[in-house]
C-alpha cells in the first residue's frame, strides 16, 4: 500500500488522480489518497521563499506512521539547502518521498508543449522517487525512469517506466522473478 | 544499474547542508562519508581514500582552507571542491592557486553540481589512466530491444533493404557522422534509431530534433539552451538538446532546412564539441554522435549556395540510402501484413490477411508517399474491412499504374497537388498535411520550396 498526501497543490490536484493510476499500476500496489494531517507552512524558508523537502519529507513520515510508504505531492517551490531547487525528493531506502509540480511546467522555460506532458512529467517524478524508496539509484540507461534529471528535457527523455533491471528492483517481495 | 560509483568525501559543519549534499550524491549510487569538522575529516583520511572532496570554506576550528591543505598532503590525486557562500569568493579563487578542482557557490543549481563532480571524477580517472568502466555486458541492451523491437522494427527481406542494414550494421559501431538520405516516407527516422540502437551509444540518449518545425529563435534555443533571462519569459535556464544528447547521438531531421545562421552556429558545435547557451557565458563540452537525413538534394543547395559547403561536406561522412518503395516490391506483402498487426488494437479486432487480389493491388501502386503511404492504406482498410480478410473493395483507391493523373514533371504534379489541398483546407496546415499524408514539417518545407499560397 502507498500512501499519497496531496498539499497545496492548487490547479495541479486534477493530476492526482491519473497518477494515482500510474503508481498502481507500476507498483501493483494499492494507493490510498489523506489528506495531510500536518501544516505545510512548517516547510517553508522564509528567506529563499521555498519550501524544504528535507522539512517535508519528515512532517510526511510522522503524519503517515502507519503507512509502508508515503509520498507528497505538492505544487510548491521545493529545495535542498545546498541546491537552487529540487523536482522532488526521496529517502533512499526509506518510507517517505515527495514531488513537486512547480518547475514541471513548460512556460517558465520558454517550451511550448503539449498540455498532457506536465501529467507525464508527474508521473515520471512520482515513479522516480518511489523508486528511490525502494532503495534504486540513477540507472545509467535512457530507457528507464531512474534516470537522473536535473531540467525538464531529462525527465521528458525518458520513459515513465522502470528498466528490467530497476523494475526488478521495485517488484513486490515474492513476486514471481525468474 | 550504475556502472562508475565514486567515493565522495563531504565536510561541513552545518548538518542541513552537510545532510542534503550526502542524500543527493547517495542517489547517484556513490559512497558518501560525511565529516562535520576538518578534523573529523583528517581522522577519516587515516584509514580511508575518495576520489572527490567537497569542502565547505567557512567552518570553525581549521578551516575549509586549510583542510584543502592537508587533504592535498595526504592524498594528492584526490580532488577537491571548495563549496562558498557568494560572500567568500575571492577565498574560493585562492583556493584554486593551493590546487582545489572548483569551487561552488551555495546554493548551487542541480546540473552544475552534478556536472562538476562527474568532471572532478573523470579528470582523476584519466590522470590515473584509468579507462571508464566499459559498457555493460549486451545482455541487457538485448533486452530493451526486444521490448522497442516491435515499434522501431525495420521490416523487409528485399536485397535493398538488406543492404541498407548492413549499412547500418557497419557504422553504428563506429562514431562517424551518418547522412540518411531518401524520400518522404521511406524510413529515414527509423533507420537513425537503429544506429543509435546498435551503436556503443545506446545507453545514453537519442535525442531528436526537426530542423524544419521551428522558426530560427526557436531552432536555437531548441539546440543551444539558453541561460535564465535570456530573452523575455526566460524564467529558468534551459538545457539545449545538444546538450541533452551527451553521451548519446543528436538525430537532425531535415537538416537541409537549416537557416544560413544556423548552418554556422551548427558547424561551430560540430568542429569544437563546445557550445554556449543562449545568453551564456559558459562554455559546455559536448560528446555527441551526429545523424541526420534529408530528402532534398544537398549538392544542388550547396551549388546553389543556400547549404553551407564546409557543412556539407563534415555531414557527408557516411551515407545510407533509404531506397524508395517501389525499389523494393518484394517487400510490400511483409509490410502490409506488419501494419495490419499493427492495427489490431486500433481496430479491436485481428484481420487474417489480404486477398490475393488485394495484395496485388498493393504491389501494383507505385506509393510516391513510400511506407508512410502504405501504412496509412492498410490501417484505412483494416478500420472498414469487414473481415475475416481485407478485400480489394477495402483498399482506399490507389493509382494502381502509378501514372501521374497530370502532365508535366513529377515536381509540377507534386506542386499542383499540394496547391490544391492547400486550398481545400483553407491553408490549414495541420489538416492539409494529414490529408497528403506527411507531417508538418515536410509540408512547410515544400510550401517554401515551391513558393505555395497558404
Ligand atoms: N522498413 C520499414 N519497416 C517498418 N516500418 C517502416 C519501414 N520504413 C518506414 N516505416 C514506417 O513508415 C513510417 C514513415 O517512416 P519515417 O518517419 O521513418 O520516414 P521518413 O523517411 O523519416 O519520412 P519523412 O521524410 O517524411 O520525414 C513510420 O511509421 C515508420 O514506422
Ligand atoms: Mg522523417
Ligand atoms: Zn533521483
Ligand atoms: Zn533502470
Amino acid at each position: 500500500m502507498i500512501r499519497l498526501v496531496p498539499f497545496m497543490l492548487g490547479a495541479h490536484e486534477a493530476l492526482v488522480g491519473p497518477v494515482v493510476a500510474c503508481l498502481e499500476r507500476t507498483f501493483g500496489e494499492r494507493v490510498e489518497v489523506r489528506d495531510p494531517g500536518f501544516d505545510p507552512a512548517a516547510a517553508l524558508d522564509e528567506r529563499r521563499g521555498q519550501y524544504d523537502s528535507r522539512r517535508f519529507l519528515r512532517l510526511l513520515l510522522d503524519d503517515a506512521h502507519d503507512a509502508p510508504r508515503v509520498l507528497g505531492m505538492t505544487g510548491v517551490d521545493l529545495f535542498i539547502p545546498v541546491l537552487t531547487f529540487v523536482f522532488g525528493e526521496a529517502q533512499l531506502g526509506g518510507r517517505a518521498a515527495v514531488v513537486s509540480t512547480f518547475r514541471l511546467r513548460s512556460e517558465p522555460y520558454g517550451i511550448v508543449s503539449p498540455p498532457e506532458r506536465l501529467l507525464e512529467r508527474a508521473m515520471k517524478e512520482a515513479l522516480h522517487e518511489l523508486g528511490h524508496t525502494h532503495g534504486l539509484v540513477h540507472c545509467d540507461l535512457a530507457d528507464c525512469v531512474m534516470r537522473s534529471s536535473t531540467y525538464v528535457e531529462d525527465i521528458d527523455a525518458k520513459p515513465a517506466r522502470f528498466c528490467v533491471d530497476c523494475a526488478r528492483g521495485v517488484a513486490p517481495p515474492g513476486a514471481a522473478s525468474a | 544499474m550504475k556502472r562508475n560509483p565514486a567515493r565522495l568525501l563531504i565536510v561541513d559543519d552545518e548538518f542541513s547542508m552537510r545532510d542534503s549534499l550526502a542524500a543527493w550524491f547517495q542517489e547517484d549510487g556513490h559512497d558518501v562519508v560525511a565529516a562535520e569538522s576538518a578534523e573529523q575529516a583528517l581522522r577519516t583520511l587515516d584509514d580511508h581514500r575518495f576520489d572527490v572532496a567537497l569542502l565547505d570554506i567557512k567552518m570553525p576550528g581549521i578551516d575549509g582552507v586549510e583542510l584543502l591543505e592537508r587533504v592535498r598532503v595526504i592524498d594528492p590525486a584526490i580532488r577537491v571542491i571548495m563549496i562558498t557562500a557568494y560572500a567568500t569568493v575571492e577565498t574560493a579563487v585562492r583556493c584554486l592557486k593551493h590546487g582545489a578542482f572548483d569551487y561552488i557557490t551555495k546554493p548551487v543549481d542541480p546540473d552544475e553540481l552534478t556536472r562538476l563532480v562527474a568532471r572532478a571524477l573523470e579528470d582523476k580517472q584519466h590522470s590515473e589512466g584509468v579507462t571508464p568502466a566499459p559498457p555493460p555486458s549486451p545482455e541487457p541492451e538485448r533486452r530493451v530491444e526486444r521490448e522497442r523491437g516491435v515499434a522501431d522494427a525495420i521490416i523487409g527481406e528485399s536485397p535493398a533493404i538488406l543492404h541498407t542494414l548492413e549499412l547500418i550494421r557497419q557504422v553504428a559501431a563506429t562514431d562517424a557522422t551518418v547522412l540518411i538520405r531518401g524520400e518522404s516516407g521511406t524510413g529515414k527516422e527509423l533507420i537513425a534509431r537503429a544506429v543509435h540502437r546498435e551503436s556503443p551509444r545506446r545507453y545514453f540518449s537519442l535525442i531528436s530534433v526537426n530542423c524544419g518545425a521551428l522558426p530560427e529563435s526557436l531552432l536555437e534555443s531548441e539546440l543551444f539552451g539558453h541561460e535564465k533571462g535570456a530573452f523575455t519569459g526566460a524564467l529558468y535556464r534551459r538545457k539545449g538538446k545538444l546538450e541533452l544528447a551527451d553521451g548519446g547521438t543528436i538525430f537532425l531531421d531535415e537538416v537541409a532546412t537549416l537557416t544560413p545562421k544556423s548552418q554556422v552556429d551548427l558547424l561551430r558545435v560540430l568542429e569544437t564539441h563546445e557550445l554556449n547557451r543562449l545568453g551564456g557565458h559558459e562554455t559546455i563540452k559536448v560528446d555527441f554522435r551526429v545523424v541526420c537525413a534529408t530528402n532534398e538534394d544537398l549538392e544542388a543547395l550547396v551549388a546553389d549556395k543556400r547549404f553551407r559547403e564546409d557543412l556539407y561536406y563534415r555531414l557527408n561522412v557516411f551515407t545510407i540510402e533509404a531506397p524508395p518503395l517501389r525499389n523494393r516490391v518484394s517487400d510490400i506483402p511483409l509490410l502490409a501484413e506488419h501494419f495490419l498487426r499493427r492495427a489490431a488494437p486500433t481496430v479491436g479486432r485481428n484481420l487474417t490477411g489480404f486477398s490475393p487480389e488485394a495484395l496485388e493491388r498493393l504491389c501494383a501502386h507505385t506509393w510516391p508517399g513510400n511506407v508512410r503511404e502504405l501504412a496509412n492504406a492498410v490501417e484505412r482498410a483494416a478500420i472498414v474491412a469487414a473481415g475475416p480478410r481485407v478485400e480489394l473493395h477495402d483498399l482506399p483507391p490507389l493509382n494502381g499504374g502509378g501514372h501521374p493523373a497530370a502532365q508535366g514533371s513529377l515536381e509540377d504534379v507534386e506542386r499542383q497537388h499540394i496547391q490544391r489541398v492547400l486550398d481545400e483546407h483553407d491553408g490549414n496546415i495541420t489538416r492539409s498535411a494529414r490529408a497528403l499524408e506527411v507531417d508538418r514539417a515536410t509540408l512547410y518545407n515544400k510550401i517554401k520550396k515551391y513558393e505555395l499560397r497558404r
